[in-house]
């Protein structure tokens, strides 16, 4: 037992392990809020900062879903599109519903797009895993081909909910519970079931292997098909919750909802300090990583330094800092 | 002494300097020694062979030689004159080249582009592909190659693409090419054929040196044969002297020592795996065994035999089928890895790094990792019963850490193998297969790793034991199967459990292997 014993005197590192590494994002985050401060002071107005949580929400809540697919070594382009595809769905099925189930058609069309969302991501893991193509490739695809259906289905033009059901969905995305709006609430369940599913379950453990070396996997008698595969069901899963907190925010679809979002929320996972080789996952740092994209898109709008036409730019050398930031770090 | 097909080249009786002379070349890494004082002289046209076993320090020499590695004593002389190689550019310069026994060619290029990948001819500013074509075509004939320089390598079976890289290797003339066993991957045929090329080069004046396992082919093939064993010179002898067997017993000739537990009792019960026709490959490895409990079943064989091959088919891991497998009394119906497991059967890799641990995670979960449903019945992990089974397994199978917190990457190879070991042990298997037990670990870890393996076949449980270090496998098992290009060729039990009788077995033609074991 001498190994052992001397073993004991280190910290136990159990499931809570803080390393500076994995805190950066929080600490960027708080220095971008205190940037913000500095520079405006409407910034810190509680409406202002409601606001922008609020318009987090989309982005984290898909990042949760991408952090999964990316954690197993996978990536998914098409969420953006798929996004808009199943608000598309959404829409016309409520409406069709609207006449016979009265406001009992929201929930069904939540439903309905709970599944739609779902299958959209079978699709994708099942071509990835069973045709064994590059995930790049296939997400390319169904990207283009989920982006050409909801242009189809609007006709080129928007897609608007009924009227009768407007007033009553409305609160989904305005309303909120205790002074929180409802989309943080959502926001902040689906992470915590994300961290529960990630780091408490045996399907997170595998996913985490998985993404690690897929070879260690299969020699464990891991099914690394199914793993990756279920990631993607995931990722489809939260993008559908994020359509039900988009439909009462414009009440409508049209071909560009959800445009160029995939390239946001892999952004906002990445500098969350995911590992886009796999592996590594980090719930908590994708929603930091989504506040981070979009607060710094409040300052920029606040200032007048500079042009908020530059807001994607910033956002693109965010994500070059970032990576180089944990190169050097990672190299010491 | 001079070798008569010297004279009757006719090219002079005085002896010429010998084409590359090696004086007491040395390899260190660090503290250890790979190589110490290897001498040998390499005649012009002449095939000279070097035996020796895994670790033998025959690729250590190759290196040397080649320019790959610069040596830590000694020296060499080309034609009389010292030579030193900065790099393997150098060497091949003064005309000594290595051929890998790995291919190492662009599948997506053409045969002329691999040739004259780095040094493309051209005109102006364009590269001259006619003027590549055709020199190819001349080098490819010289192997007796039939593929056409404009081919994709990648299209190549597997033989050509052998002959590609030789060819590549003779594209500026040569004055001493080193093959490094150039026939482990190659069929029967395959092999005649490339014998039949490098005879035809030494009848060109080229001086071959010939690395190879198979002693058959060293007999037909060598004028002269090398011996090294642990780092040292054996000695070197004209190739008519020797058979395979004095060969065999020259690479060995080494004694067992305590290093091993003492061998256990002959195992009676039932067999608890029977295989039986397994196919692997498409019939590249075939075979029927089984094991029961409480022995140690050794399988033998060279690096290229099949023998990491038989057992992935087994678990499904590579394109397989039999014609029945039976664990625990249980007809396995599907060759997976999740239902042997189930069925009470593990496998420890011979490829810790790449297959066996996730080298970024922590000990915990690498532990775990293969048992998940048994430690979790539900689908919430239990914590607390991880952290259990690690500081368990740390107590039992002397794994020295830091911290129980470091990642699997941190720990020292012996120690990843301790955990490795632990890690397929959780899931309590009744048959245990193990490749390569003790591959690039210290002394002490094997010692104490031979001796887990003891304890758990005297607790009734199978152990498969697949390894090319001889003295381990004779040391350790209880039954031994030999394998030899795909194939079972000799059974050896008890007293005939000898390394020589491995050897000769495993690289001797199998008919010689048959006749060694109904002796």
């Amino acid at each position: 037992m001498s190994s052992a014993d001397t073993t004991m005197a280190a910290p136990e590192g159990e499931g809570f392990r803080l390393r500076w590494a994995d805190l950066a994002p929080f600490i960027a985050l708080a220095v971008i809020v205190v940037i913000g401060a500095l520079i405006n002071s409407n910034f810190m107005a509680a409406n202002n900062l409601l606001n922008v949580i609020t318009r987090t929400a989309f982005i984290a809540i898909i990042g949760v879903g991408a952090t999964f697919v990316i954690a197993t070594g996978g990536l998914d382009l098409s969420i953006g599109s798929m996004l808009a595809f199943v608000v598309g769905i959404m829409i016309m099925s409520m409406n069709a519903m609207a006449p016979a189930l009265g406001v009992w058609a929201i929930p069904a069309g939540a439903v309905v797009a709970l599944i739609v969302g779902s299958l959209c991501g079978l699709l994708n893991g099942v071509i990835i895993t069973v045709g064994k193509i590059e995930p790049f490739i296939v997400t390319l695809g169904t990207m283009g081909i989920f982006r050409a259906f909801i242009t189809w289905m609007t006709d080129g033009g928007s897609l608007s909910i009924d009227n009768s059901l407007r007033g009553a969905y409305r609160p989904v995305y305005f309303g909120s519970l205790f002074g929180i709006p409802y989309p943080v609430v959502i926001t902040i369940v689906v992470a915590l079931i994300g961290a529960f599913v990630l780091y408490r379950t045996k399907y997170g453990r595998r996913v985490t292997a998985v993404g690690s070396n897929a070879d260690v996997a299969r020699f464990s008698g891991v099914h690394v098909g199914r793993v990756r595969t279920m990631a993607f069901v995931i990722q489809g899963f939260c993008v559908a919750v994020a359509a039900i907190c988009y439909v009462p925010r414009l009440g409508a679809a049209t071909p560009t909802t959800g445009q160029l979002w995939e390239l946001q929320v892999i952004t906002a996972v990445v500098i969350g300090g995911t590992l886009l080789r796999g592996g590594k996952a980090h719930i908590w740092g994708t929603v930091a990583g989504a506040l981070i994209l979009e607060v710094i898109a409040n300052v920029m709008v606040l200032s007048d330094m500079v042009s908020e036409y530059l807001v994607a730019a910033v956002q693109g050398a965010i994500i070059i800092i970032a990576m180089l930031a944990h190169r050097f770090t990672s190299a010491r | 002494m001079m070798l008569a097909r010297t004279d009757m080249a006719g090219a002079t009786l005085t002896p010429e300097p010998p084409v590359l002379r090696a004086e007491g070349l040395s390899k260190a890494y660090g503290s250890i020694t790979v190589l110490s004082d290897v001498s040998l002289d390499i005649r012009r046209g002449e095939i000279h062979a070097i035996i020796g076993e895994n670790g033998a320090g025959k690729s250590t020499l190759m290196k040397l030689l080649s320019g790959h590695a610069a040596p830590t004593g000694g020296g060499m002389a080309m034609g009389g004159e010292p030579v030193a190689f900065a790099d393997a550019v150098r060497a091949e310069e003064a005309g000594i080249i290595l051929v890998h026994q790995e291919i190492l060619l662009a599948a997506d290029l053409t045969v002329a582009q691999n040739l004259f990948l780095g040094r493309e001819l051209t005109r102006g500013l364009a590269v001259d592909d006619r003027a590549m074509n055709r020199r190819t075509a001349e080098v490819l004939a010289r192997v007796g190659s039939t593929a056409r320089p404009t081919t994709r390598v990648g299209d190549l079976p597997l033989a050509q693409r052998q002959l590609v890289q030789i060819a590549r290797a003779l594209l500026d003339d040569r004055k001493v090419v080193i093959l490094d066993e150039p026939t482990a991957m190659l069929a029967n045929d395959e092999v005649d054929a490339l014998l039949g090329i490098a005879r035809s080069l030494r009848d060109q004046g080229v001086s071959i040196l010939y690395i190879s396992h198979r002693l058959d082919e060293v007999e037909a093939l060598a004028d002269r044969v090398t011996v090294l064993r642990d780092g040292r010179m054996i000695g070197t002898w004209d190739a008519a002297e020797l058979d395979q067997r004095q060969m065999a017993e020259l690479m060995v000739g080494r004694e067992l020592s305590d290093l091993y537990p003492a061998k256990r009792p002959p195992a009676t019960a039932e067999p608890v795996l029977t295989v039986t026709d397994l196919s692997v490959d498409h019939g590249r490895v075939e075979g029927s065994f089984e094991v029961r409990p409480g022995e140690v079943l050794g399988i033998g064989g060279m690096i290229g035999a099949g023998r990491t091959e038989l057992i992935e088919g087994l678990l499904g891991l590579r394109p397989s089928q039999a014609g029945s497998v039976t664990l625990n009394g249980r007809t396995i119906p599907r060759l997976d890895v999740g239902a042997m497991m189930a069925a009470g059967l593990v496998y420890l890799t011979e490829d810790r790094k790449g297959k066996g641990l996730l080298l970024n995670e922590g000990l915990g979960p690498n532990l775990v990792l293969q048992a998940l449903n048994l430690i979790n019945p539900g689908i919430r992990l239990n914590r607390r019963k991880e952290t259990g089974a690690l500081k368990t397994a740390v107590d039992e199978y002397d794994i020295r850490v830091r911290s129980l917190s470091v990642e699997a990457g941190q720990l020292s190879g012996g120690n990843q193998q301790k955990l490795l070991l632990a890690k397929v042990m959780q899931a309590d298997p009744a048959v245990v297969i193990i490749d390569e037990p003790t591959r690039g670990i210290d002394i002490g870890n094997k010692s104490q790793i031979y001796h887990f393996i003891d304890d758990l076949v005297r607790s009734g449980k199978a152990c498969i034991v697949f390894s090319s270090e001889l003295p381990e496998l004779v040391g350790l098992s209880d039954r031994v199967l030999v394998m030899r290009s795909g194939r079972f060729v000799a059974e050896l039990t008890g007293e005939d459990i000898t390394e020589q009788n491995v050897v000769y077995a495993a690289a001797s033609s199998g008919r010689g292997g048959e006749g060694r074991t109904q002796r």
